[in-house]
């Protein structure tokens, strides 16, 4: 749809927001992977703040939802592909520290290389799986 | 009072990728299938959200420490690392397949179905797995 990009502006804006508020209020940097793996592994510290904020991102969003009468992800129904896929973004995000918002949204507006080159090789990584998987495959 | 306002943060983080259709894993994979029906949005969101913490990082910058106390994080580390690029890839490469990274799969948790809890479960294996995997290439690198 045409107003995709607007939904897309305002809910970065948003996204931006929460990130904001995760620095200057609780001086953390909001990265998905790194406090929901901080909690599985035990490392970190700060274990209430991490669940509290988790609770807020699966239960806030939950809500709006079931309000609006249900949504879909549209995740693919191959289940091995998930478990695959699962497996890929569990490891990955821990062994270079940060997924999309640690790296991508908190680290590119630091001006911090690491952030940048992650994302470089994610966004690139995807782009090829992509590829292969669904037009060379045929899979996803 | 710190874990209130991280439920906030949370809340808003999950409201914000659900309202610029991050939640939607076609949205994503549209966006990385340069090949397809290419999907732009997500260069939007990403511009949307560096945007406001381009500004949020001055802010902290001019501050001595955060508004309900501690420190702020320390500088970024600037060398890269091996980890930091193998484990992109394999990031990158379950982020394509799927369409989802670990913020959509926690605010789909409640309503993303069975598909989304195997993917919550096994991105919770693979983190336990991480350690040893990032052990063994800072041991190589050195």
């Amino acid at each position: 749809m045409p107003q995709d990009w607007l939904y897309g502006l305002l809910g970065g804006a948003l996204i931006g927001v929460a990130a904001a508020m995760y620095l200057l209020l609780n001086g953390r940097i909001m990265g998905a992977s790194g406090i929901v793996g901080g909690l599985v592994d035990g490392s970190g510290g700060f274990k209430s703040e991490r669940l509290a904020f988790l609770a807020g991102l699966v239960l806030v969003p939950g809500a709006v939802v079931f309000a609006q009468g249900g949504a879909s992800t549209h995740l693919t129904g191959n289940l091995g592909v998930v478990i695959i896929a699962g497996l890929l973004v569990g490891i990955g995000t821990r062994v270079a520290n940060g997924c999309t918002s640690g790296h991508g949204v908190c680290g590119i507006s630091r001006l911090s290389l690491r952030g940048i080159v992650a994302t470089l090789f994610y966004l690139l990584a995807g782009g090829v799986t992509v590829v292969l998987a669904r037009h060379l495959l045929g899979v996803i | 009072m710190r874990s209130l306002w991280a439920f906030g943060a949370g809340g808003i983080f999950g409201l914000g990728l659900l309202m610029s259709g991050m939640t939607d894993t076609r949205k994503v994979i549209g966006w990385l299938d340069v090949f397809g029906a290419w999907d732009p949005t997500l260069a939007f969101v990403l511009g949307g959200a560096v945007c406001v913490m381009f500004v949020a990082w001055r802010v902290a910058g001019q501050r001595a420490t955060p508004a309900l106390g501690g420190s702020f994080p320390t500088p970024p580390e600037p060398k890269l690392s091996r980890n930091l690029m193998v484990g992109s890839v394999l990031f990158g490469m379950g982020w394509g397949l799927s369409g989802l990274c670990p913020g959509p799969a926690m605010a789909s948790a409640l309503w993303g179905g069975i598909g989304g809890l195997v993917f919550l479960a096994a991105m919770v294996a693979g983190m336990l797995a991480a350690p040893p995997i990032r052990a063994r290439l800072d041991t190589a690198a050195s």
